[in-house]
């Protein structure tokens, strides 16, 4: 498997962290803890296309959303959390999507 | 089919053509007591132990597939009791009991070896960690024997004792640890299933779960609608999935683990060994492969196979450990689908929907709580209470902070 980072190009996928379901990028407000367990721990955990959260630990430390597919393993894109990652999520929140 | 020391010399002397099969492959009812959803080794242990413990002998297991082809029938076969959080350490107790008594009450031959499980150390921390957890597993009336660096030698002459990075001081022996034959667990628990009225109901997907009101009616499957007021999610690996047919989240992430086996090889280890901090386990089969595995690949997968990363950190792991099997071929390699939860550990318990139960979040640890869970999960279907062994084991912990973190490496789903 291999990641194309946005900096550094296509890279083998153990220059990165996988830390888990682009949730965690839609951190709830207050103190819900229905919506905060949902954040940390709920997941929708589909059998194909995904959107996760990577970090390339040993290249540019960028944290990113990387679009892949859970059965087949392909890697469709990634993007850097800093430019389209938050604001993806937050169109999906807005759309009442995910929390 | 009922099996005897007669019967296996009579079949022998006419050419073995008077074995039947060993349950029936009956259609499915419009109606059942009891709907069990998932034919691996949890959900034929919870419909036997339904009929067994319960007397609920009206009831169905649907399997997508055939009996016992998902993780039951591909896993390394370890069985042990060296837990240390209560909570855990009853449950996988009772079922390394279960276990002992497994092959009397199913009169069917699974092949339990109780040969001995050696989990090594390497540092004075790890010891103490060592000694503590032993002490657990007597408290709960297990057994634990702490050995130095000779007494392991005695055991394990082959290891690479003076290896720089992770030197060998010693480890901690399970005499009652073991491996068993896989394949064997699921047939024996369907054939006593089936004996006592069971439907195995195979090639039956479940596509929907009826829910009126808050209350589950029934399902839907592939071969038609069929009715129950009482239905239990035991299929791990794609638990988010199936209840996500009921609305529900879960506090899951699928992941791939690998596992490996080299072709047969003369006895060359007598026990289960792990390795912690190279991430590697080994046994060697009845016929004669090295079985081995590590981690998780550590993303989130329902490929069935894995990358070659891993496949090299297993590697590079055996070798630092046990040079001697540089020279063994791999056969065949394979990845199975595990339902991580936050803190490793299962969930067995009801769920929102009055009815429906979970049986679900059994990590990379499910082969050896067949038993117990199968026990458990047939109680609580039966009685609408929880088991004692099980309590800890509950869907909303996550929520509640009551986690069960056996190796205390946080909450989250990658990372146990």
């Amino acid at each position: 498997m291999r990641i194309t980072c946005p900096l550094c190009g296509p890279r083998d996928r153990r220059e990165f962290y996988y830390y888990g379901s682009e949730d965690y990028l839609t951190r709830p407000e207050g103190e819900d803890w229905d919506a905060i367990d949902a954040h940390l721990h709920l997941r929708n955990n589909p059998a194909g296309r995904v959107r996760d959260l990577w970090y390339h630990d040993m290249g540019c430390t960028s944290w990113l959303v990387v679009t892949r597919d859970t059965v087949t393993h392909e890697v469709f894109g990634a993007a850097l959390v800093a430019d389209g990652g938050v604001s993806i999520s937050a169109k999906m929140k807005s759309k009442g999507g995910a929390a | 089919m009922r099996y005897s020391g007669l019967k296996v010399i009579t079949e022998g002397l006419f050419g073995n053509k008077g074995w039947k099969p060993m349950w029936r492959d009956p259609a499915p009812k419009a109606e059942y007591d009891a709907i069990i959803i998932g034919g691996g080794g949890h959900g034929l242990a919870t419909a036997y132990y339904l009929a067994k413990n319960h007397g609920l002998t009206n009831i169905a297991v649907l399997e997508k597939g055939h009996i016992g082809s998902g993780n039951i029938g591909r896993n390394t076969t370890i069985v042990r009791a060296n837990y240390f959080l209560p909570g855990n350490s009853e449950f996988y107790s009772q079922s390394l009991k279960l276990w002992e008594g497994m092959e009397a009450d199913l009169n069917y031959n699974v092949m339990h070896s109780q040969r001995g499980l050696i989990n090594l150390f390497h540092s004075d921390g790890q010891r103490d960690a060592f000694v503590r957890r032993g002490n657990a597993m007597i408290n709960q009336g297990d057994d634990a024997i702490l050995l130095d660096r000779e007494g392991v030698r005695e055991h394990l002459p082959y290891l690479d004792f003076e290896q720089t990075r992770f030197p060998i001081y010693g480890g901690l022996l399970h005499p009652r640890g073991g491996t068993a034959r896989h394949d064997a667990v699921a047939w024996g628990y369907a054939r006593g299933a089936d004996m006592r009225g069971v439907d195995l109901i195979q090639n039956c997907e479940v596509t929907g779960i009826d829910i009126e009101g808050g209350r589950v009616v029934g399902v839907q499957t592939t071969r038609g609608a069929i009715k129950a007021r009482k239905v239990g999610m035991v299929v791990a690996g794609r638990s988010g999935q199936v209840a996500a047919m009921a609305g529900m989240r879960l506090p899951i992430e699928s992941h791939v683990l690998q596992a490996f086996v080299t072709e047969g090889l003369k006895p060359v280890i007598d026990h289960v060994v792990s390795f912690g901090m190279g991430h590697f386990y080994i046994s060697q089969s009845d016929k004669g492969g090295l079985v081995f595995g590590g981690d998780i690949d550590f993303y989130a997968s329902y490929a069935s196979r894995g990358n070659l990363p891993m496949v090299e950190h297993v590697m590079e792991a055996g070798m630092t450990l046990m040079p001697m099997i540089g020279r063994a071929k791999v056969l065949r390699s394979w990845g199975g689908i595990m339902d991580m939860t936050p803190d490793g550990s299962p969930i067995i318990d009801k769920t929102p929907v009055e009815g429906l139960f979970v049986d679900a979040g059994w990590n990379y640890g499910g082969f050896k709580a067949v038993p117990a869970s199968g026990w458990c999960m047939a109680h609580l279907m039966a009685t609408g209470e929880g088991h004692e062994n099980a309590r800890k084991f509950r869907l909303d912990r996550f929520k509640t902070g009551h986690l069960l973190d056996e190796e205390g490496t946080g909450s989250q789903h990658n990372l146990h």
